[in-house]
């Protein structure tokens, strides 16, 4: 008895909707930071079901660029909060609104 | 997670999360990316949130109010909807049919197949990546120590 392949699917799509949920209405940075690697994750989860169901390595080879990607994100993401925590005194994504005009 | 008021609380729950979607990895047969996901994810990325929380000192995270404009909540009644949408599906869906897992999947998620892969078809994207992390090294270390 194996899991199908639809419940991956759902269980990926759910964790995307509750990512984009999190970046949606958390306005802390560091929130809003950890719910992108959440759906970097479901996207990953997709990767590897259709890959072990389709017996190609191509989409294990993409998680592991995915995941190389989100460590160099996860550095510089975490150099700019750091940053603008220092010069601005707050993550508070609502206050931080230097880039718009 | 997202409910969550501490931001240390989330971040518990999300390696709980990564923790679990390891175990699935395992359940589909990608060995290597499992542990990938244990080391890299849990191991290195949460620590370096959980080392950025603790070093803000955002205890009281209760100041930094939530504020629920119309924007906010369109987005999220977007969200939950498409959630209702996915749990509707989920129960009301026949799924006795369906592809089983490939013969050969056992083979396919093993260190060697991988690096086969990685080392053969993927060896220029496996080497633009090297220099991205590069890149992300000398970015993060100007960022964290220069005033913008």
């Amino acid at each position: 008895m194996e899991v199908p392949l639809q419940y991956y699917l759902f269980l990926s799509a759910i964790m995307f909707a509750i990512g984009v949920a999190g970046v949606l209405t958390r306005r802390n940075a560091i929130v809003v930071f950890m719910c992108i690697e959440l759906m970097l994750n479901s996207v990953n989860l997709t990767l590897i079901a259709y890959s072990s169901f389709l017996g190609d390595v191509t989409g294990q080879v993409l998680v592991f660029f995915v995941m190389a990607v989100a460590a160099a994100e996860a550095a510089v993401g975490l150099a700019i909060v750091i940053a603008l925590f220092r010069n601005k005194q707050t993550i508070n994504i609502d206050e931080i609104n230097i880039l718009k005009w | 997670m997202i409910l969550r008021r501490n931001p240390v609380m989330s971040a518990i729950a999300l390696i709980a999360n990564f923790c679990c979607i390891a175990l699935l990895y395992l359940l589909l047969q990608a060995q290597l990316l499992a542990v990938l996901q244990i080391v890299i994810y849990t191991g290195a990325i949460m620590v370096l949130v959980i080392f950025v929380i603790m070093l803000l000192n955002l205890g009281d995270e209760e100041r930094l109010t939530e504020r629920y404009d119309l924007k906010k909540i369109v987005g999220a009644v977007i969200v939950f909807g498409f959630l209702l949408e996915m749990l509707y599906l989920f129960v009301f869906s026949d799924f006795s049919e369906g592809p089983a897992l490939h013969s050969d999947a056992t083979n396919i998620g093993t260190v060697e197949n991988i690096g086969r892969a990685l080392f053969g078809k993927f060896l220029l994207p496996f080497e633009v990546t090297s220099l991205l992390l590069l890149a992300a090294i000398i970015g993060a270390v100007i960022l964290a120590k220069r005033k913008i």
